[in-house]
Protein backbone atom coordinates (compact mmCIF):
# COMPACT_ATOMS: atom_id res chain seq x y z
CA UNK A 1 0.00 0.00 0.00
CA UNK A 2 2.68 2.10 0.86
CA UNK A 3 4.63 1.76 -2.19
CA UNK A 4 1.07 2.24 -4.02
CA UNK A 5 1.32 5.99 -2.83
CA UNK A 6 4.73 6.35 -4.13
CA UNK A 7 3.35 5.79 -7.44
CA UNK A 8 0.45 7.95 -7.08
CA UNK A 9 2.52 10.55 -5.94
CA UNK A 10 5.22 10.21 -8.61
CA UNK A 11 1.82 11.77 -10.86
CA UNK A 12 3.87 14.75 -11.52
CA UNK A 13 5.75 15.03 -14.23
CA UNK A 14 8.14 17.60 -15.45
CA UNK A 15 8.11 17.60 -19.53
CA UNK A 16 8.27 13.76 -20.69
CA UNK A 17 10.07 12.96 -23.51
CA UNK A 18 13.21 10.94 -24.77
CA UNK A 19 11.12 9.33 -27.73
CA UNK A 20 11.74 5.59 -27.06
CA UNK A 21 13.22 2.98 -29.61
CA UNK A 22 11.13 -0.76 -30.27
CA UNK A 23 14.77 -1.95 -31.09
CA UNK A 24 16.56 -1.05 -27.68
CA UNK A 25 13.01 -2.03 -25.67
CA UNK A 26 13.42 -5.35 -27.45
CA UNK A 27 17.20 -5.79 -26.36
CA UNK A 28 17.60 -4.91 -22.89
CA UNK A 29 14.31 -6.90 -22.22
CA UNK A 30 15.41 -9.69 -23.88
CA UNK A 31 18.63 -10.22 -22.63
CA UNK A 32 17.56 -9.10 -18.80
CA UNK A 33 15.25 -11.91 -19.10
CA UNK A 34 17.95 -14.20 -20.57
CA UNK A 35 20.76 -13.52 -18.31
CA UNK A 36 18.06 -14.03 -15.38
CA UNK A 37 16.99 -17.20 -16.68
CA UNK A 38 20.72 -18.30 -16.96
CA UNK A 39 21.17 -16.73 -13.56
CA UNK A 40 18.14 -19.23 -11.92
CA UNK A 41 19.51 -21.87 -14.01
CA UNK A 42 23.24 -21.97 -11.74
CA UNK A 43 21.40 -21.20 -8.64
CA UNK A 44 19.64 -24.72 -8.68
CA UNK A 45 23.07 -26.15 -9.31
CA UNK A 46 24.72 -24.15 -6.68
CA UNK A 47 22.37 -25.05 -4.34
CA UNK A 48 22.56 -28.89 -5.82
CA UNK A 49 25.98 -29.06 -5.78
CA UNK A 50 26.33 -28.47 -2.01
CA UNK A 51 23.15 -30.25 -1.46
CA UNK A 52 20.50 -28.03 -0.46
CA UNK A 53 18.67 -29.03 -3.41
CA UNK A 54 18.30 -32.10 -4.80
CA UNK A 55 20.24 -32.67 -7.88
CA UNK A 56 18.56 -32.26 -11.37
CA UNK A 57 17.80 -35.51 -13.02
CA UNK A 58 18.98 -35.64 -16.79
CA UNK A 59 20.62 -33.25 -18.91
CA UNK A 60 17.62 -31.34 -20.50
CA UNK A 61 16.94 -29.12 -17.85
CA UNK A 62 20.33 -27.11 -17.79
CA UNK A 63 21.54 -27.47 -21.04
CA UNK A 64 17.63 -26.66 -23.09
CA UNK A 65 17.46 -24.14 -20.43
CA UNK A 66 20.84 -22.51 -21.62
CA UNK A 67 19.72 -23.19 -25.21
CA UNK A 68 16.47 -20.91 -24.31
CA UNK A 69 18.48 -18.09 -22.58
CA UNK A 70 20.61 -17.99 -24.99
CA UNK A 71 17.88 -17.35 -27.67
CA UNK A 72 16.82 -14.48 -25.76
CA UNK A 73 19.72 -12.86 -25.31
CA UNK A 74 20.33 -13.64 -29.42
CA UNK A 75 17.12 -12.14 -29.82
CA UNK A 76 18.43 -8.85 -28.10
CA UNK A 77 21.11 -8.65 -30.17
CA UNK A 78 19.30 -8.74 -33.40
CA UNK A 79 16.56 -6.11 -31.95
CA UNK A 80 20.03 -3.98 -30.97
CA UNK A 81 20.84 -3.71 -34.73
CA UNK A 82 17.62 -2.21 -35.88
CA UNK A 83 18.68 0.95 -33.92
CA UNK A 84 21.85 1.42 -35.49
CA UNK A 85 21.96 3.40 -38.77
CA UNK A 86 24.57 1.54 -39.90
CA UNK A 87 24.66 -1.67 -38.95
CA UNK A 88 27.45 -2.88 -41.34
CA UNK A 89 30.21 -1.64 -39.27
CA UNK A 90 28.57 -2.86 -35.66
CA UNK A 91 32.06 -4.66 -35.33
CA UNK A 92 33.39 -1.05 -34.91
CA UNK A 93 31.79 -0.97 -31.25
CA UNK A 94 33.74 -2.47 -29.51
CA UNK A 95 36.80 -0.91 -29.74
CA UNK A 96 36.22 2.03 -27.17
CA UNK A 97 35.55 0.12 -24.27
CA UNK A 98 38.08 2.53 -22.29
CA UNK A 99 35.60 5.56 -22.09
CA UNK A 100 32.49 4.19 -23.35
CA UNK A 101 29.85 1.78 -21.25
CA UNK A 102 27.82 1.30 -25.18
CA UNK A 103 31.23 -0.62 -25.99
CA UNK A 104 31.88 -2.17 -22.86
CA UNK A 105 28.24 -3.93 -23.14
CA UNK A 106 29.25 -4.84 -27.10
CA UNK A 107 31.82 -6.80 -25.59
CA UNK A 108 29.94 -8.24 -22.37
CA UNK A 109 26.59 -9.43 -24.05
CA UNK A 110 28.64 -11.70 -26.79
CA UNK A 111 31.53 -12.90 -23.81
CA UNK A 112 28.07 -13.78 -21.37
CA UNK A 113 26.67 -15.53 -24.58
CA UNK A 114 29.92 -17.61 -25.33
CA UNK A 115 30.10 -18.28 -21.43
CA UNK A 116 26.32 -19.14 -21.42
CA UNK A 117 26.80 -21.39 -24.92
CA UNK A 118 30.06 -22.97 -23.20
CA UNK A 119 28.35 -23.59 -19.80
CA UNK A 120 25.25 -24.93 -22.21
CA UNK A 121 27.35 -27.56 -23.83
CA UNK A 122 29.15 -28.87 -21.15
CA UNK A 123 25.71 -29.93 -19.66
CA UNK A 124 24.29 -30.90 -22.68
CA UNK A 125 27.60 -33.47 -23.62
CA UNK A 126 27.53 -34.19 -19.85
CA UNK A 127 31.18 -34.09 -19.34
CA UNK A 128 31.28 -32.74 -15.89
CA UNK A 129 35.24 -33.34 -15.17
CA UNK A 130 36.08 -32.61 -11.68
CA UNK A 131 38.63 -30.36 -11.41
CA UNK A 132 39.25 -30.26 -7.27
CA UNK A 133 37.60 -31.57 -4.11
CA UNK A 134 36.29 -28.69 -1.13
CA UNK A 135 37.48 -30.36 2.55
CA UNK A 136 33.66 -31.32 2.92
CA UNK A 137 33.52 -33.72 -0.12
CA UNK A 138 32.16 -31.09 -2.16
CA UNK A 139 33.06 -32.11 -6.09
CA UNK A 140 34.15 -28.49 -8.05
CA UNK A 141 32.85 -29.90 -11.21
CA UNK A 142 33.82 -27.76 -14.61
CA UNK A 143 30.12 -26.73 -14.91
CA UNK A 144 30.73 -25.11 -11.95
CA UNK A 145 33.80 -22.81 -12.71
CA UNK A 146 32.27 -21.59 -16.32
CA UNK A 147 28.88 -21.14 -14.27
CA UNK A 148 30.80 -19.09 -11.97
CA UNK A 149 32.23 -17.29 -14.82
CA UNK A 150 29.03 -16.76 -16.74
CA UNK A 151 27.46 -15.17 -13.26
CA UNK A 152 29.82 -12.83 -13.30
CA UNK A 153 29.64 -11.54 -16.84
CA UNK A 154 25.78 -11.75 -16.18
CA UNK A 155 25.93 -9.48 -13.91
CA UNK A 156 29.07 -7.05 -15.76
CA UNK A 157 26.27 -7.06 -18.66
CA UNK A 158 23.65 -5.70 -16.36
CA UNK A 159 26.22 -3.07 -15.32
CA UNK A 160 26.49 -2.07 -18.39
CA UNK A 161 23.15 -1.95 -19.53
CA UNK A 162 22.48 0.20 -16.59
CA UNK A 163 25.61 2.11 -16.83
CA UNK A 164 25.20 3.32 -20.46
CA UNK A 165 21.83 5.18 -19.15
CA UNK A 166 22.82 5.96 -15.77
CA UNK A 167 26.39 7.77 -16.86
CA UNK A 168 24.71 10.23 -19.33
CA UNK A 169 24.51 13.09 -16.27
CA UNK A 170 22.03 15.46 -17.92
CA UNK A 171 19.14 12.88 -18.32
CA UNK A 172 18.52 13.22 -14.67
CA UNK A 173 15.79 10.42 -14.97
CA UNK A 174 18.31 8.61 -15.43
CA UNK A 175 21.50 9.70 -13.56
CA UNK A 176 21.11 7.50 -10.66
CA UNK A 177 22.38 4.26 -9.19
CA UNK A 178 18.76 2.85 -9.03
CA UNK A 179 19.22 2.47 -13.27
CA UNK A 180 21.81 -0.23 -13.36
CA UNK A 181 19.79 -1.42 -9.69
CA UNK A 182 16.88 -1.92 -11.17
CA UNK A 183 17.74 -3.51 -14.51
CA UNK A 184 19.61 -6.05 -12.05
CA UNK A 185 16.43 -6.59 -10.06
CA UNK A 186 14.27 -6.24 -13.07
CA UNK A 187 15.97 -8.87 -15.28
CA UNK A 188 16.28 -11.31 -12.40
CA UNK A 189 12.97 -11.03 -11.80
CA UNK A 190 11.42 -11.53 -14.73
CA UNK A 191 14.18 -14.14 -15.43
CA UNK A 192 13.58 -16.57 -12.59
CA UNK A 193 9.79 -16.65 -13.46
CA UNK A 194 11.04 -17.89 -16.65
CA UNK A 195 12.96 -20.53 -15.03
CA UNK A 196 10.23 -21.27 -12.21
CA UNK A 197 8.22 -22.08 -15.73
CA UNK A 198 11.40 -24.37 -17.24
CA UNK A 199 11.79 -25.92 -14.19
CA UNK A 200 8.17 -26.47 -13.79
CA UNK A 201 8.43 -28.20 -17.25
CA UNK A 202 11.94 -29.86 -16.66
CA UNK A 203 12.26 -30.91 -13.04
CA UNK A 204 9.16 -29.93 -11.25
CA UNK A 205 10.86 -30.76 -7.71
CA UNK A 206 13.07 -27.51 -8.57
CA UNK A 207 9.58 -25.33 -10.04
CA UNK A 208 8.67 -23.99 -6.00
CA UNK A 209 12.51 -23.10 -5.24
CA UNK A 210 12.61 -20.67 -8.27
CA UNK A 211 8.98 -19.69 -7.79
CA UNK A 212 9.82 -18.02 -4.57
CA UNK A 213 12.63 -16.77 -5.61
CA UNK A 214 11.13 -15.11 -8.39
CA UNK A 215 8.51 -13.73 -5.76
CA UNK A 216 11.70 -11.72 -3.96
CA UNK A 217 13.25 -10.72 -7.14
CA UNK A 218 9.91 -9.25 -8.52
CA UNK A 219 9.15 -7.35 -5.15
CA UNK A 220 12.90 -6.51 -4.85
CA UNK A 221 12.39 -5.05 -8.50
CA UNK A 222 8.92 -3.85 -7.71
CA UNK A 223 10.71 -1.09 -4.95
CA UNK A 224 13.42 -0.38 -6.43
CA UNK A 225 11.71 1.25 -9.72
CA UNK A 226 8.94 2.69 -7.85
CA UNK A 227 11.72 4.47 -5.72
CA UNK A 228 13.01 5.82 -9.30
CA UNK A 229 9.79 6.66 -9.73
CA UNK A 230 9.08 8.66 -6.82
CA UNK A 231 12.60 9.92 -6.99
CA UNK A 232 12.03 11.05 -11.05
CA UNK A 233 8.62 13.03 -9.88
CA UNK A 234 10.62 15.28 -7.86
CA UNK A 235 13.62 16.12 -9.98
CA UNK A 236 13.98 19.68 -10.99
CA UNK A 237 15.66 20.23 -14.18
CA UNK A 238 19.17 21.96 -13.57
CA UNK A 239 19.23 23.28 -17.19
CA UNK A 240 16.81 26.34 -17.74
CA UNK A 241 15.83 28.41 -20.71
CA UNK A 242 17.68 31.00 -19.07
CA UNK A 243 21.23 29.09 -18.86
CA UNK A 244 20.63 27.62 -22.18
CA UNK A 245 20.79 31.03 -23.86
CA UNK A 246 22.65 33.03 -20.89
CA UNK A 247 20.24 35.47 -20.72
CA UNK A 248 19.01 36.24 -17.00
CA UNK A 249 15.29 37.73 -16.93
CA UNK A 250 12.47 35.53 -15.20
CA UNK A 251 10.84 35.58 -18.61
CA UNK A 252 12.15 33.96 -21.66
CA UNK A 253 9.80 32.46 -23.90
CA UNK A 254 11.17 31.00 -27.19
CA UNK A 255 9.50 32.75 -30.66
CA UNK A 256 11.38 30.20 -33.25
CA UNK A 257 13.49 27.02 -33.14
CA UNK A 258 14.69 28.20 -36.83
CA UNK A 259 12.73 25.98 -38.76
CA UNK A 260 9.14 24.98 -39.28
CA UNK A 261 9.30 21.21 -40.36
CA UNK A 262 10.61 18.27 -37.54
CA UNK A 263 14.64 17.63 -37.36
CA UNK A 264 16.04 14.85 -35.84
CA UNK A 265 15.96 17.14 -32.79
CA UNK A 266 12.14 17.01 -32.93
CA UNK A 267 11.64 13.35 -33.56
CA UNK A 268 14.88 11.94 -31.35
CA UNK A 269 14.01 13.96 -28.08
CA UNK A 270 9.99 14.15 -28.22
CA UNK A 271 7.26 11.62 -28.61
CA UNK A 272 4.07 13.56 -28.64
CA UNK A 273 2.59 11.22 -26.14
CA UNK A 274 0.39 12.76 -24.04
CA UNK A 275 0.30 12.65 -19.87
CA UNK A 276 -2.55 10.32 -19.94
CA UNK A 277 -0.59 7.74 -22.02
CA UNK A 278 2.34 8.00 -19.60
CA UNK A 279 0.26 7.69 -16.86
CA UNK A 280 -1.66 4.71 -18.33
CA UNK A 281 1.98 2.94 -19.41
CA UNK A 282 3.12 3.53 -15.61
CA UNK A 283 0.22 2.17 -13.65
CA UNK A 284 0.49 -0.63 -16.57
CA UNK A 285 3.84 -1.58 -15.81
CA UNK A 286 3.61 -1.26 -11.84
CA UNK A 287 0.92 -4.09 -12.46
CA UNK A 288 1.46 -6.16 -14.82
CA UNK A 289 5.35 -6.15 -14.79
CA UNK A 290 5.16 -6.35 -10.34
CA UNK A 291 2.18 -7.05 -8.69
CA UNK A 292 0.33 -9.30 -10.81
CA UNK A 293 3.13 -11.96 -11.66
CA UNK A 294 4.48 -12.01 -8.12
CA UNK A 295 0.54 -12.44 -7.32
CA UNK A 296 0.29 -14.72 -10.03
CA UNK A 297 3.50 -17.00 -8.92
CA UNK A 298 3.27 -16.96 -5.07
CA UNK A 299 -0.56 -17.89 -5.06
CA UNK A 300 -0.96 -19.90 -8.08
CA UNK A 301 -0.02 -23.44 -8.85
CA UNK A 302 3.90 -24.41 -9.87
CA UNK A 303 2.20 -25.33 -13.57
CA UNK A 304 4.56 -25.13 -16.57
CA UNK A 305 1.08 -23.55 -17.98
CA UNK A 306 -0.04 -20.68 -15.55
CA UNK A 307 3.98 -19.74 -14.21
CA UNK A 308 4.54 -19.11 -18.11
CA UNK A 309 1.45 -17.23 -18.24
CA UNK A 310 3.28 -15.22 -15.28
CA UNK A 311 6.31 -15.05 -17.61
CA UNK A 312 4.35 -13.49 -20.08
CA UNK A 313 2.26 -10.74 -18.26
CA UNK A 314 6.01 -9.83 -16.25
CA UNK A 315 7.69 -9.61 -19.71
CA UNK A 316 4.31 -7.26 -21.23
CA UNK A 317 4.89 -5.47 -18.38
CA UNK A 318 8.30 -4.89 -18.43
CA UNK A 319 8.08 -3.84 -22.32
CA UNK A 320 5.55 -1.20 -20.90
CA UNK A 321 7.86 -0.44 -18.05
CA UNK A 322 10.91 0.17 -20.48
CA UNK A 323 9.18 2.26 -22.88
CA UNK A 324 7.91 4.55 -19.69
CA UNK A 325 11.96 5.11 -18.54
CA UNK A 326 12.51 6.70 -22.29
CA UNK A 327 9.70 8.48 -22.58
CA UNK A 328 10.11 9.83 -19.09
CA UNK A 329 13.87 10.97 -19.61
CA UNK A 330 13.76 14.82 -20.01
CA UNK A 331 16.57 15.86 -22.27
CA UNK A 332 18.44 19.37 -21.83
CA UNK A 333 18.56 19.67 -25.17
CA UNK A 334 14.81 20.13 -25.63
CA UNK A 335 14.91 24.00 -23.97
CA UNK A 336 16.34 24.75 -27.41
CA UNK A 337 13.43 23.68 -29.36
CA UNK A 338 9.93 24.61 -27.46
CA UNK A 339 8.37 26.56 -30.19
CA UNK A 340 8.08 26.22 -34.45
CA UNK A 341 7.85 29.96 -35.41
CA UNK B 1 45.86 25.83 -22.14
CA UNK B 2 48.53 25.99 -24.17
CA UNK B 3 46.80 24.07 -26.60
CA UNK B 4 44.81 25.68 -29.55
CA UNK B 5 41.49 25.56 -29.50
CA UNK B 6 39.66 27.33 -32.33
CA UNK B 7 36.32 28.26 -31.77
CA UNK B 8 33.08 30.81 -32.46
CA UNK B 9 32.02 33.62 -30.21
CA UNK B 10 28.75 34.81 -31.45
CA UNK B 11 27.53 38.31 -30.35
CA UNK B 12 24.18 38.63 -29.78
CA UNK B 13 23.94 42.07 -29.19
CA UNK B 14 24.57 42.55 -33.13
CA UNK B 15 22.90 39.21 -34.61
CA UNK B 16 20.09 40.20 -37.02
CA UNK B 17 18.36 36.87 -37.50
CA UNK B 18 18.33 36.67 -40.75
CA UNK B 19 19.95 33.29 -41.44
CA UNK B 20 22.46 34.02 -43.67
CA UNK B 21 25.24 31.87 -41.66
CA UNK B 22 22.66 28.84 -41.98
CA UNK B 23 22.30 28.91 -45.83
CA UNK B 24 25.87 29.60 -46.36
CA UNK B 25 26.70 26.76 -43.76
CA UNK B 26 24.64 24.44 -45.62
CA UNK B 27 25.60 25.38 -49.16
CA UNK B 28 29.42 25.07 -48.18
CA UNK B 29 29.39 21.81 -46.12
CA UNK B 30 26.54 20.25 -48.61
CA UNK B 31 29.56 20.24 -50.77
CA UNK B 32 32.29 19.87 -48.60
CA UNK B 33 34.32 17.06 -47.12
CA UNK B 34 31.59 17.01 -44.36
CA UNK B 35 28.71 16.86 -46.73
CA UNK B 36 26.09 15.72 -48.30
CA UNK B 37 23.31 17.63 -45.72
CA UNK B 38 20.59 15.71 -47.08
CA UNK B 39 17.36 16.64 -46.80
CA UNK B 40 13.64 14.88 -47.10
CA UNK B 41 10.79 16.57 -48.67
CA UNK B 42 12.64 19.95 -49.14
CA UNK B 43 9.32 21.53 -51.14
CA UNK B 44 6.91 18.99 -49.57
CA UNK B 45 4.54 19.19 -46.63
CA UNK B 46 6.73 18.13 -44.28
CA UNK B 47 10.24 19.38 -44.51
CA UNK B 48 13.08 18.26 -43.15
CA UNK B 49 17.02 18.17 -43.02
CA UNK B 50 19.94 17.85 -41.70
CA UNK B 51 22.15 21.23 -40.87
CA UNK B 52 25.03 22.57 -38.54
CA UNK B 53 24.04 25.57 -37.22
CA UNK B 54 19.96 26.92 -36.87
CA UNK B 55 19.02 30.58 -35.40
CA UNK B 56 16.44 30.38 -32.76
CA UNK B 57 14.27 33.70 -31.74
CA UNK B 58 13.86 34.30 -28.14
CA UNK B 59 11.93 37.04 -26.28
CA UNK B 60 13.22 38.60 -23.09
CA UNK B 61 10.53 40.17 -20.81
CA UNK B 62 6.87 40.98 -21.16
CA UNK B 63 5.34 43.14 -23.06
CA UNK B 64 5.52 45.88 -23.60
CA UNK B 65 8.77 45.64 -22.22
CA UNK B 66 9.85 42.81 -24.22
CA UNK B 67 13.33 42.36 -26.45
CA UNK B 68 14.24 39.96 -29.01
CA UNK B 69 17.03 38.26 -29.17
CA UNK B 70 18.20 36.29 -32.30
CA UNK B 71 20.58 33.31 -31.47
CA UNK B 72 22.46 31.17 -33.73
CA UNK B 73 23.17 27.79 -32.22
CA UNK B 74 25.89 24.83 -33.29
CA UNK B 75 28.06 22.33 -31.82
CA UNK B 76 30.06 24.78 -29.21
CA UNK B 77 33.39 22.28 -29.76
CA UNK B 78 33.46 22.03 -26.07
CA UNK B 79 36.90 21.58 -24.24
CA UNK B 80 35.37 18.83 -22.20
CA UNK B 81 33.15 17.29 -24.78
CA UNK B 82 30.58 14.63 -23.73
CA UNK B 83 29.83 13.33 -26.78
CA UNK B 84 33.09 11.67 -27.36
CA UNK B 85 33.77 9.60 -25.01
CA UNK B 86 30.15 7.55 -25.26
CA UNK B 87 31.23 6.80 -28.66
CA UNK B 88 31.51 3.14 -29.14
CA UNK B 89 33.78 3.23 -32.48
CA UNK B 90 36.05 6.21 -31.85
CA UNK B 91 33.65 8.28 -34.75
CA UNK B 92 33.46 11.31 -32.56
CA UNK B 93 36.69 12.62 -31.66
CA UNK B 94 38.33 15.87 -30.77
CA UNK B 95 41.26 16.69 -32.09
CA UNK B 96 44.37 17.60 -30.64
CA UNK B 97 46.32 19.96 -32.23
CA UNK B 98 43.17 22.57 -32.67
CA UNK B 99 40.26 21.27 -30.54
CA UNK B 100 37.48 20.95 -33.06
CA UNK B 101 35.26 17.89 -32.34
CA UNK B 102 34.65 15.95 -35.63
CA UNK B 103 32.48 12.51 -36.62
CA UNK B 104 34.51 9.89 -38.69
CA UNK B 105 31.14 9.25 -40.84
CA UNK B 106 33.23 6.02 -41.98
CA UNK B 107 33.21 5.27 -38.72
CA UNK B 108 29.63 5.96 -37.21
CA UNK B 109 27.08 3.43 -36.54
CA UNK B 110 24.46 5.36 -36.40
CA UNK B 111 23.80 5.07 -32.57
CA UNK B 112 22.86 8.02 -31.91
CA UNK B 113 24.16 7.40 -27.89
CA UNK B 114 26.28 11.04 -28.64
CA UNK B 115 23.33 12.69 -29.46
CA UNK B 116 21.90 11.92 -26.05
CA UNK B 117 25.40 12.97 -24.30
CA UNK B 118 25.08 15.84 -25.77
CA UNK B 119 23.32 18.81 -23.81
CA UNK B 120 22.76 21.22 -26.35
CA UNK B 121 21.33 19.27 -29.05
CA UNK B 122 24.00 20.00 -31.71
CA UNK B 123 24.53 16.75 -33.38
CA UNK B 124 21.94 15.74 -35.65
CA UNK B 125 21.46 12.00 -37.64
CA UNK B 126 21.28 12.48 -41.01
CA UNK B 127 18.52 10.77 -42.39
CA UNK B 128 19.77 9.59 -45.79
CA UNK B 129 23.71 8.76 -44.74
CA UNK B 130 22.69 7.17 -41.44
CA UNK B 131 25.74 8.89 -40.02
CA UNK B 132 25.94 11.97 -37.06
CA UNK B 133 26.92 15.17 -38.24
CA UNK B 134 27.64 18.37 -36.51
CA UNK B 135 29.69 21.65 -37.16
CA UNK B 136 33.29 21.05 -38.04
CA UNK B 137 34.16 24.48 -38.09
CA UNK B 138 34.74 24.12 -41.61
CA UNK B 139 37.50 22.13 -41.41
CA UNK B 140 37.91 21.52 -44.76
CA UNK B 141 38.11 25.61 -45.62
CA UNK B 142 40.66 26.97 -42.84
CA UNK B 143 43.37 25.25 -43.11
CA UNK B 144 43.35 25.10 -47.38
CA UNK B 145 46.04 26.84 -48.54
CA UNK B 146 44.41 27.52 -52.12
CA UNK B 147 42.16 29.78 -50.62
CA UNK B 148 43.01 33.60 -49.80
CA UNK B 149 43.98 33.91 -46.54
CA UNK B 150 41.04 36.23 -45.81
CA UNK B 151 38.90 33.51 -46.97
CA UNK B 152 40.12 30.54 -44.54
CA UNK B 153 37.65 30.96 -42.61
CA UNK B 154 34.08 29.12 -41.38
CA UNK B 155 31.55 29.91 -44.19
CA UNK B 156 28.99 30.72 -41.66
CA UNK B 157 31.62 34.01 -40.53
CA UNK B 158 32.32 34.70 -43.95
CA UNK B 159 28.35 35.36 -44.66
CA UNK B 160 27.46 36.94 -41.50
CA UNK B 161 26.57 40.97 -42.33
CA UNK B 162 27.07 42.42 -39.19
CA UNK B 163 29.97 40.47 -38.33
CA UNK B 164 28.61 38.91 -35.43
CA UNK B 165 29.85 36.07 -35.36
CA UNK B 166 34.53 35.94 -34.70
CA UNK B 167 36.51 32.93 -35.33
CA UNK B 168 39.83 32.30 -33.82
CA UNK B 169 41.85 30.40 -31.63
CA UNK B 170 40.28 31.47 -27.68
CA UNK B 171 43.61 30.13 -25.94
CA UNK B 172 45.49 32.90 -27.74
CA UNK B 173 44.97 35.76 -25.97
CA UNK B 174 46.29 37.92 -28.48
CA UNK B 175 43.56 36.59 -30.80
CA UNK B 176 40.18 38.51 -31.22
CA UNK B 177 38.11 36.14 -30.14
CA UNK B 178 39.73 35.46 -27.10
CA UNK B 179 39.74 39.43 -27.10
CA UNK B 180 36.19 39.43 -27.66
CA UNK B 181 35.75 36.91 -24.93
CA UNK B 182 37.59 38.86 -22.32
CA UNK B 183 36.49 42.43 -23.10
CA UNK B 184 32.85 42.16 -24.11
CA UNK B 185 31.62 39.10 -21.25
CA UNK B 186 31.73 36.30 -22.93
CA UNK B 187 29.93 33.38 -22.06
CA UNK B 188 29.39 29.57 -22.13
CA UNK B 189 25.84 27.84 -22.59
CA UNK B 190 25.05 25.80 -19.78
CA UNK B 191 27.49 26.12 -17.67
CA UNK B 192 25.86 23.54 -15.23
CA UNK B 193 27.27 20.82 -17.25
CA UNK B 194 31.03 21.36 -16.53
CA UNK B 195 31.36 20.84 -20.06
CA UNK B 196 33.05 23.78 -21.00
CA UNK B 197 31.90 24.76 -24.61
CA UNK B 198 34.79 26.59 -26.74
CA UNK B 199 32.21 28.81 -28.05
CA UNK B 200 31.18 31.89 -26.32
CA UNK B 201 28.22 34.43 -26.62
CA UNK B 202 28.42 37.61 -26.07
CA UNK B 203 25.69 39.29 -24.03
CA UNK B 204 23.48 42.47 -25.73
CA UNK B 205 24.83 45.72 -24.41
CA UNK B 206 23.49 48.81 -23.84
CA UNK B 207 24.53 52.16 -23.07
CA UNK B 208 23.00 53.98 -20.90
CA UNK B 209 23.50 57.42 -19.45
CA UNK B 210 22.71 57.56 -15.78
CA UNK B 211 21.20 60.39 -14.70
CA UNK B 212 20.91 61.69 -11.20
CA UNK B 213 18.56 64.71 -10.13
CA UNK B 214 20.90 67.04 -8.36
CA UNK B 215 22.82 66.54 -11.33
CA UNK B 216 20.29 68.19 -13.77
CA UNK B 217 20.84 71.73 -11.39
CA UNK B 218 23.35 73.57 -10.83
CA UNK B 219 24.19 72.61 -6.86
CA UNK B 220 27.67 73.30 -6.41
CA UNK B 221 28.62 77.24 -6.11
CA UNK B 222 32.80 76.59 -6.80
CA UNK B 223 33.25 79.34 -4.29
CA UNK B 224 31.17 77.38 -1.58
CA UNK B 225 32.71 76.90 1.99
CA UNK B 226 32.54 74.19 3.62
CA UNK B 227 29.67 73.98 6.24
CA UNK B 228 27.77 76.78 4.97
CA UNK B 229 24.96 77.00 2.85
CA UNK B 230 25.73 78.04 -0.48
CA UNK B 231 25.65 81.91 -1.07
CA UNK B 232 23.52 82.94 -3.35
CA UNK B 233 20.86 80.64 -2.20
CA UNK B 234 19.83 77.81 -4.59
CA UNK B 235 16.60 79.11 -5.28
CA UNK B 236 17.75 83.15 -5.38
CA UNK B 237 17.86 84.92 -8.91
CA UNK B 238 21.30 84.76 -10.41
CA UNK B 239 23.08 87.13 -13.05
CA UNK B 240 21.56 84.97 -16.02
CA UNK B 241 18.37 85.33 -14.82
CA UNK B 242 17.91 89.21 -14.82
CA UNK B 243 16.07 90.66 -17.74
CA UNK B 244 17.30 93.67 -18.70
Amino acid sequence: MLLLRFVVAAEAYAQPDMHPAFSVILLTTLIGAGQGLFLALFTVQSYAVVGLLPAVEGRAFYAAGAALALALTAGGLVASFFHLGRPERAWRSATQWRTSWLAREVIALPAFMGALALWGTLHALGWPPVLATLPHGTAVELTLVVGIAATLLAFALYVCTGMIYACLRFLAEWHTPLTPLNYVLMGGASGFTLGAAWAALGSPPHARFLAGWAVVLTLLAAIGRIASLWRNARLKPRSTLQSAIGIKHPKVVQRSQGFMGGSFNTREFFHGKGAPLLRGVKWYFVAAAFALPAAMVAAGPASAGWLLAAFAVQYSGLIAERWFFFAQANHPQNLYYQAIS
Amino acid sequence: MSRKQLALVIDLNVCVGCHACVTSCKEWNGAGAAGPMTDQNPYGADPSGTFFNRVQTFEIGEFPHTETVHFPKSCLHCEEPPCVPVCPTGASYKREEDGIVLVDYDKCIGCKYCSWACPYGARELDEHQKVMKKCTLCVDRIYDTRLAEIDRKPACVKACPTSARIFGDIHDPHSDAARAIRDNGGYALMPEWGTQPANHYLPRRKTRMRIHADELVRADNPLRVEGHPPKPAAGTATLDDASW
